[in-house]
């Protein structure tokens, strides 16, 4: 009854939502949304590198979220600027840069719309190698960095004292959440990164009773948007990304109907 | 000799602001130095210098070897949305048994919260789950930064009181910094003043009759400590030995 195309969207956004739980929990739990807009905004010009280099737009994308999450941990460790200044010039730079550096290639057409919201109905079996190779891959380097990374959160000094390593550790999770945002893209594309990101841990924070508890229904939650989202662009003929968004939004406002567990 | 932390001429210099200066200080095993200072003397940084979070610019900072250390830093800021219950707070290293997470909250006097999330705590009850995961290390130096931040003035000496207790009970050294001129200098046996370098040091009776202390905290101030000391006799007398190689502060 499904078909092949909407059968490899819904299976890439389960695949895309499971590995945003945990990482959106941390996203919310650091205060680091503004963080992953920077990240996600980046990857127009990854696409533009990309394209360029005449290589694997996602392996593009890839490079320069990288590039610019060690920019953002090394200019956050100097001081060079307050926080939300520094993202906010990256941000918004990366994104038009982008944006330029694709106008000045006059043989290359692409649609902005898909990059800007996702193009999940085209997702390839390539794109499902991505989502479930790479992502899977941040996913495991989470698990391994959950304690200490949970300590940091906490308070990242007290942590250092009790003998973590925060730079090492603050470093590879940016990596991570670099790889996870590149991998997201496709799905829901760069402006919506975030939201994918924390409205699902949001939703989940009032059910659960401890970080692990929360990232896993953060990501049950992600999953029933995506269904949600998918349907809901079946049916009405939506655009599939902005769907699933609002099918995470609708869940959180009537998440806030239901009672709050207590403790 | 035989102490935990010794800073040698440490300078530190971030950017073109001086933020420590040709700071010198020993600390004992079992002694109990209180860093006092206005906003900005460089208090908390020194901190950070002793507990090797910051480099120096110049200056060594000793350690003694295989000495644990306690710390309990100004502020937690747990955002709402992180679900963290005392239980788990205190046993996030490793898993503890309930029976010792009690103990641990006993001894700071908040047994009664282990199962509460932290944002639900009081500025009290969270500097005492706080000194309680501290201590959990069993710790040779307890580093206590502002610890009675946030607590009324009740509170604020049963903490102090507190600290005191915990020094005699365990034997452990502990650095602390207070903003708070008065109810600290019950419960400390050295007083370090602050103000980037070190303006005076000694006893709480001497440093607070010293010109230095006068200077950088205004008589009203010292005045008023008069209240808590209720020694007001002595309170003009220069003090001869707790000037650190007579420096003023220049101001």
């Amino acid at each position: 009854m499904l078909d092949d195309f909407l059968f490899r969207a819904l299976i890439g956004g389960l695949g895309v939502a499971l590995i945003a739980g945990p990482f959106g929990s941390f996203v919310v739990w650091r205060r680091l949304a503004y963080f992953g807009d920077t990240l996600a905004h980046s990857a127009l010009l990854g696409v533009a590198f990309g394209f360029l280099l005449e290589i694997n737009l996602t392996f593009g994308t890839l490079i320069i979220c990288q590039v610019l999450a060690l920019l953002l941990f090394v200019s956050q460790k100097q001081r060079l600027l307050s926080g939300d200044t520094l993202l906010g010039i990256l941000s918004h730079g990366a994104l038009s840069l982008g944006l330029v550096a694709l106008a000045f290639m006059e043989d290359v057409r692409v649609d902005l719309v898909a990059y800007l919201f996702g193009d999940i109905l085209a997702i390839g079996t390539a794109d499902l190698g991505w989502i479930f190779g790479g992502g899977g891959l941040a996913l495991v380097g989470l698990i391994i960095l959950w304690k200490p990374l949970l300590a940091i959160t906490v308070h990242e000094d007290l942590a250092q004292v009790e003998g973590i390593a925060v730079d090492r550790i603050n470093w590879t999770f940016l990596a991570l959440i670099a790889l996870t945002v590149a991998v997201m893209m496709k799905v829901v594309g760069l402006l919506l990164v975030t939201s994918l990101l924390i409205i699902p841990a949001a939703t989940a924070r009032r059910f659960a009773g401890n970080p692990e508890m929360m990232a896993v229904a953060a990501s049950l939650i992600g999953c029933i948007a995506v269904g949600g989202g998918l349907i809901g662009s079946f049916y009405w003929d939506t655009p599939a990304g902005p769907s699933i968004v609002v099918a995470a939004c609708l869940i959180f406002i009537a998440s806030l109907l239901l009672p709050k567990r207590v403790g | 000799m035989n102490n935990l932390l010794e800073i040698k001429d440490v300078d530190l210099i971030i950017g073109q602001r001086q933020l420590l200066q040709q700071i010198n200080l020993q600390l004992a095993a079992g002694e109990i130095l209180t860093i006092i200072g206005p906003n900005g003397a460089g208090k908390t940084t020194l901190i950070r210098v002793a507990l090797g979070l910051l480099e120096p610019t110049s200056g060594s900072v000793i350690r003694q070897a295989n000495m644990s250390i306690g710390y309990m830093p100004q502020r937690l800021h747990l955002d709402p949305t992180f679900p963290l219950t005392v239980k788990r707070f205190l046993s996030m290293d490793r898993k503890r048994p309930a029976a010792e997470l009690e103990k641990a909250l006993t001894e700071v006097g908040a047994a009664h919260v282990l199962a509460s999330p932290m944002q639900g705590l009081s500025g009290g009850e969270l500097q005492r789950v706080v000194l309680a995961r501290a201590l959990m290390r069993n710790p040779d130096l307890l580093v206590l930064d502002e610890p009675v931040q946030g607590v009324d003035v009740h509170g604020q000496i049963e903490l102090y009181q507190l600290i005191t207790r915990i020094r005699d009970q365990r034997g452990c050294a502990v650095m602390m910094v207070s903003h708070d001129l008065h109810l600290v200098m019950a419960a400390t046996d050295r007083v370090i003043c602050l103000n980037q370098h070190i303006c005076c040091s000694g006893t709480p009776d001497s440093v607070t009759n010293d010109p230095a202390y006068v200077e950088l905290f205004g008589p009203q101030a010292v005045k008023q400590l008069a209240i808590y000391t209720h020694d007001q006799n002595h309170h003009h007398d220069a003090c001869s030995d707790c000037c650190h190689r007579g420096e003023r502060c220049a101001r």
